[in-house]
């Protein structure tokens, strides 16, 4: 689905959120109850550097203070952070930190957060957005990754027809949707066919008060034991004998 | 420093030490609990599939111990196992642990992460990935039931990629000389957009960009530390008193910063313009100098102090 496609399934009485040369989302939308939605996110693959991060983030703090708890919507493709000595030279980890604290915040302050990914959605860029939500979901031709295969081979030394039948065996670190989601960092994925205005009130209705990432991890295999290990630290260190 | 007496260890290389030595070496001598200890073997469950040797600890090492006499929780990263990198497992240790400060108000109200790490683990990639962000959100939580956490940086693997991000989510970041940290690594910038753009075989360049000393001087880090273990813990000590919680007001104010080192410096092409933009009366100077003369620089530097992170 393309942005616009997206936006209209989802907001069929109307929205305000116009194409902007900087590939960022910026807008609100309506829900079928007539209640607001606010929207942040990037699109068009385009990486997200400092100068990108600015303005969502901005975004984000101007919503918290108005002490709605509209729920925040975090529309997401990008290729990942930008690739830029100058931006690392200002400390992009901040930057990119500082995003997902705002939508962390948010969360924090009654507005839910949902994260949508319908193109890519790679690293530090996906760290500081989509991952940095209550909950996401994806659209099916979502390409949420680390990194791409070829580039995985070359670090590794290994070779790409190998780590390819390795994915046939585990999710836990090959490219994509299907992967992504047996990890639990994509709780759902939508139908493109229905309504993304219903699907979207469905998802709202079930967003979690707490991480539980690794549980749905735990629960569809693709992390079996992180679950397991986090329980079992708090528990130790709560003076608690092992669980 | 008080009355608990430390060794002729606490002249050390950070850098050169490893996760257990430092951890030893910085806190109180003997007041180390690990949990989920090495004999417990919670290891990688899949670089095995990679005909990789897992380890016991997976590289990450957490538990509770004191810092002339405060308790403190702890978290060290082996930079030297998998490049410290963040997997399933030594993703879950750090979550756990920082879960358990969230939830246990009885628990030390101080968490130090001993960052060393070049980020996600590729074997591990999407557990790894997902274990960094649930780690950033178990901080942010953290921190709004009153905890500090206080990352170190001085390892030789620095902290970049999603332990760079974690960093910036701590409420105070400690950097020796030697402490590199930033998002994507030169090798990678190279790889991906040639060397005009980032030459990674040039180490002075290198440095200036990702290095210790030009992020304290731009309020990328907090405290500078001599890359020593007595370095590392004064460096903590003079920041555990007081630090910035997460909130509006403070994101506000992180934002402000932020927005302002990119207009202030967001034209510069290089370490030593920005350090000269700065105000730095003899930028070249700032890479020979000795740790005493650059926190001199630093003291009254505008921006290099801030309670906005």
């Amino acid at each position: 689905m393309t942005l616009d496609e997206i936006l209209s399934s989802l907001f069929p009485t109307g929205h305000g959120i116009k194409p902007r040369p900087n590939h960022l989302i910026l807008g609100t939308g309506k829900r079928v109850d007539g209640g607001t939605v606010e929207v942040v996110g990037i699109a068009d693959g385009e990486a997200l550097g400092i100068e990108g991060v600015l303005p969502l983030a901005g975004r984000v703090l101007d919503i918290v203070a108005t002490g709605s708890k509209a729920p925040i919507l975090v529309i997401v493709d990008t290729q990942g952070q930008l690739m830029s000595r100058r931006d690392e030279m200002l400390g992009l980890n901040e930057y990119l930190a500082h995003l997902a604290k705002c939508l962390l915040l948010a969360s924090r302050s009654g507005h839910p957060t949902v994260g949508l990914n319908y193109g890519k959605a790679v690293a530090g860029a996906f760290l500081a957005t989509a991952l940095a939500t209550d909950i996401l979901v994806a659209l099916p031709d979502a390409e949420p990754s680390v990194m791409d295969l070829p580039s995985m081979a070359r670090v590794t030394k290994l070779p790409e027809d190998k780590l390819k039948e390795l994915s046939q065996t585990s999710p836990v670190f090959a490219p994509g949707l299907v992967f992504m989601k047996a990890v639990g960092a994509v709780a759902q994925v939508w139908d493109p066919a229905k309504p993304l205005a219903d699907q979207f009130e469905a998802t709202l209705a079930v967003v979690p008060a707490r991480d539980t990432r690794d549980a749905l991890g735990a629960e569809r295999g693709g992390r079996p034991i992180a679950a397991q290990i986090a329980r079992r630290v708090a528990h130790q260190a709560s003076g608690g004998d092992d669980v | 420093m008080s009355n608990t007496k430390h060794s002729a260890a606490d002249a050390t290389s950070w850098f050169l030490s490893t996760a257990r030595e430092r951890l030893a070496r910085l806190l109180d001598p003997g007041s180390f609990t690990e949990f989920l200890t090495p004999t417990e073997r919670v290891q990688s469950p899949h670089l095995a599939l990679f005909d990789l040797p897992a380890a016991f600890d997976d590289g990450m090492i957490v538990g509770r111990g004191r810092l002339e006499t405060r308790n403190v929780l702890v978290a060290a990263q082996e930079g030297q196992f998998m490049g410290g990198t963040f997997a399933e497992v030594s993703g879950a240790k750090l979550v756990g642990l920082l879960r358990a400060a969230r939830d246990d108000a009885r628990l030390p109200r101080i968490v130090l992460l001993l960052l060393d790490s070049g980020g996600v683990r590729l074997q591990e990639a999407n557990a790894g990935e997902l274990a960094v962000a649930e780690v950033m959100r178990a901080i942010v939580e953290a921190r709004s039931s009153g905890v500090t956490v206080i990352a170190l940086i001085g390892g030789r693997a620095g902290a970049f990629g999603g332990a760079g991000l974690t960093a910036a989510t701590c409420s105070r970041i400690v950097i020796s000389e030697q402490g590199r940290t930033g998002v994507s690594g030169p090798e990678v910038i190279e790889t991906n957009k040639g060397v005009e753009e980032f030459d990674s075989r040039d180490k002075a360049l290198v440095w200036s960009v990702t290095g210790g000393r030009t992020r304290r001087l731009i309020g990328g880090a907090d405290a500078y530390a001599e890359d020593t273990v007595a370095g590392f813990r004064d460096a903590v000590l003079a920041l555990i008193s007081h630090a910035p919680s997460v909130d509006l007001a403070m994101l506000r104010a992180e934002h402000t910063r932020l927005a302002g080192r990119a207009e202030r410096l967001g034209a510069c092409n290089s370490a030593l313009e920005m350090w000269a933009q700065l105000g730095i009366a003899e930028p070249r100077a700032v890479r020979d100098m000795d740790d005493a003369a650059f926190a001199a620089i630093v003291t009254g530097l505008t921006g290099a102090d801030h309670d906005a992170r």
